[in-house]
């Protein structure tokens, strides 16, 4: 069986909500809420009670930032400053706890922001070849939703697609 | 003046093709006075260069700056420059996280003066150092040249805060940008469409990037916040914990983060006036939005103010005779004008601000935030020079003023942030075009209204399925791709 994309453009959120609605209600045998990818100028504040939780790792990634911020950004400069034997300590620590703690905290939130950012584009599939349908009047005013899905469910989403208003349709059939 | 400009933050009926539009359009089409500005920031740095290729052929003697005034203007300035970067903290990342959309339209170009005044602070060490060809010795890396940095000095921690800030808030004006990029992308031509696709590194604004766009940029947010004022404060380390008359004082972190965010503040407030002009932008900075960064300045004055007489009150109370004799020559000594400059453009000029006539009135507006300006420069040079002219030896006590190289070099400094900061303003969006339409949706939602108007809205009709013609650019099958 051949994969097909096929993406419907709605001229405002109602339609769309409710034709994800739909799907939700199983007009489409085999296919559920899950296989939905929404596409929108901005982040609706109901997309998640329409799409349901779907969860990220971002806080998880960046707790792993801190956490290695924090250890290596210690080490770095004790092991620095311990490697360091010229300079004359006058009596005073090697490893100066006061100071390294500043240092640290300033390491903890650099590798916290960078790890964020890592795993913003990792997890948002930035960089990769746009493959999948898209109008830049997705940028504009409109929404879509679009599908990956076997041929054989495209007739009946576009069923779905015309009965909640779609203002445009289109599909790509891989070969 | 219309009413909505007035009374709304934006207006709701705002059709967000219209938004697009409009931001587009502006960056590609100015009024005169933006390449007037150009041409004046252009002139500014060229004073810088003539200033700076003097001191680097005289030595900085030139300068003026000779034990015990080896800190003048160019440290000065450095931490104003450092102040004026947390505009964009304040206005993205603290008011981000309390959900004030009134924020949207104007946030991104308070974000861009962060990246920038840090960029413009950076110099400042650079050319206080003199010898040019050794600027790599300021930056806290480990050597076998026997030069190893002392982690214990407030120096070194300002290069690792300094570094972590610019690298953060570079990353967060950047990420906060990619949805507006993707719009630009899909319109430009030519040189623009290049770098436009470039930079949105194919966003398509899919729930999955939403998501997780939205986390990354609170996130961030939260990260910044506290790094902010731990910038801030360990610029004041180097002088709180100094032991010389004048700066080793508790209450100096706190005075000088409200101090960064209040000129942070009167800056946006100059920088909205005149990106309102050039880009004709009243759509979107409304008087309401600058109605309330006016507020939320004059609260920050008085909170300054406040620190100010703390710090006052600590010194006097403190009975140490050396700082005090710092505090009375301040107000009656060789600097006493500047000081009370500094007081007046600092604690009396934003009571303006209280007024609310005043408030909504541009060119009152314009004059207020450079007075505020002006005086929170001049704080920062009370803050370096007098103590230097009174140190706690007799033989240290020496009045200096800086000479015209320094005037120059800090004068260029504006013309090289307005330089950057012009350029960003022309070449990117400084208005958040998807957070404008989510202000318009929100403020529909108050009002009971649709948001099916101001979108494409075409309900019940015009379906092309299957043969729907594809936006200008976009193909509907692609080689490899069969068409429906």
């Amino acid at each position: 069986m051949k994969k097909c994309r096929i993406l419907g453009l709605f001229g405002n959120f109602d339609d769309a909500f409710a034709a994800i609605g739909d799907f939700k209600n199983k007009k489409v045998d085999g296919i559920t809420v899950d296989d939905v990818t929404f596409l929108s100028p901005i982040e609706h504040p109901d997309i998640d009670d329409v799409l349901g939780p779907r969860p990220s790792v971002i806080p998880k990634v960046t707790l792993c930032g801190a956490a290695f911020g924090i250890t290596f950004g210690f080490l770095f400069l004790a092991s620095a400053q311990s490697n360091f034997l010229i300079q004359p300590q006058g009596g005073k620590a090697i490893v100066p706890l006061p100071s390294n703690i500043v240092l640290t905290y300033e390491m903890m939130i650099l590798f916290s922001v960078i790890f964020t950012v890592i795993a913003f584009l990792v997890t948002t599939r930035l960089f990769r070849k746009r493959k999948s349908l898209y109008s830049e009047k997705i940028s504009l005013d409109q929404v879509a939703i679009e599908f990956e899905v076997d041929e054989k469910y495209i007739d009946q989403i576009k069923g779905v697609f015309k009965d909640n208003h779609a203002v445009e349709v289109r599909e790509e059939v891989q070969t | 003046m219309q009413n909505n400009e007035v009374y709304k933050d934006i207006n709701e009926d705002l059709k967000w093709a219209q938004i697009n539009k409009d931001v587009l359009k502006s960056m590609e089409n100015p009024r005169k006075g933006y390449w007037i500005s150009v041409a004046v920031c252009l002139f500014l740095i060229m004073f810088a260069v003539v200033g700076e290729v003097y001191q680097y052929q005289v030595g900085m003697g030139a300068a003026n700056l000779n034990w015990p005034h080896m800190w003048d203007l160019y440290i000065a300035t450095f931490i104003f420059w450092i102040g004026m970067s947390h505009a964009g903290t304040l206005l993205s990342a603290i008011l981000h996280i309390m959900n004030a959309d009134w924020r949207k339209p104007i946030y991104r170009f308070a974000e861009a003066m962060t990246t920038f005044s840090l960029m413009t602070a950076g110099l400042f060490p650079m050319i206080h150092l003199g010898r040019l060809w050794n600027m790599y010795w300021v930056l806290p890396y480990l050597t076998d040249r026997g030069i190893w940095p002392n982690f214990r000095s407030p120096l070194v921690w300002d290069a690792f805060a300094i570094s972590t800030y610019l690298t953060s808030s570079a990353l967060f004006l950047f990420i906060g940008m990619i949805p507006d990029l993707a719009i630009c992308r899909d319109n430009a031509r030519g040189w623009r469409k290049k770098l436009y696709t470039a930079l949105s590194l194919g966003w398509r604004g899919d729930d999955r990037q939403w998501r997780n766009f939205r986390r990354t940029y609170l996130i961030m947010a939260c990260f910044l916040i506290p790094l902010a004022v731990s910038v801030h404060s360990i610029v004041s380390s180097d002088f709180a914990m100094s032991i010389m008359p004048g700066w080793s004082v508790t209450s100096f972190p706190p005075y000088f983060v409200a101090g960064a965010l209040y000129s942070g503040c009167a800056a946006i407030i100059t920088l909205f006036i005149l990106l309102r002009y050039y880009f004709r932008w009243e759509e979107y900075m409304t008087i309401a939005i600058l109605e309330k960064t006016a507020k939320l300045t004059f609260a920050i004055a008085m909170v300054w103010t406040y620190l100010n007489l703390i710090e006052f009150a600590s010194v006097w109370y403190g009975h140490s005779a050396a700082d005090k004799e710092v505090l009375l020559a301040k107000f009656s000594g060789p600097y006493a004008p500047f000081f009370w400059g500094m007081i007046f453009c600092g604690s009396v000029v934003p009571f303006a601000l209280a007024f609310e006539k005043w408030r909504r009135h541009l060119p009152t507006m314009m004059v207020v935030s450079i007075l505020l300006n002006i005086g929170m420069w001049l704080e920062r040079w009370m803050i370096v020079t007098p103590t230097l002219s009174l140190s706690y030896h007799p033989i240290a006590h020496d009045v200096m003023w800086p000479s015209w190289v320094q005037w120059f070099i800090v004068l260029g400094s504006f013309g090289w942030f307005g330089l950057l900061f012009l350029i960003f303003v022309k070449v990117f969006p400084a208005v958040s075009m998807y957070e404008c339409k989510e202000m318009v949706l929100h403020r529909r939602e108050l009002a009971n209204k649709e948001i099916s108007p101001v979108m494409a809205n075409n309900p019940g009709g015009g379906a092309s399925i299957g043969g729907g013609s594809p936006a200008p650019g976009v193909a509907n099958k692609s080689p490899g791709v069969e068409g429906s």
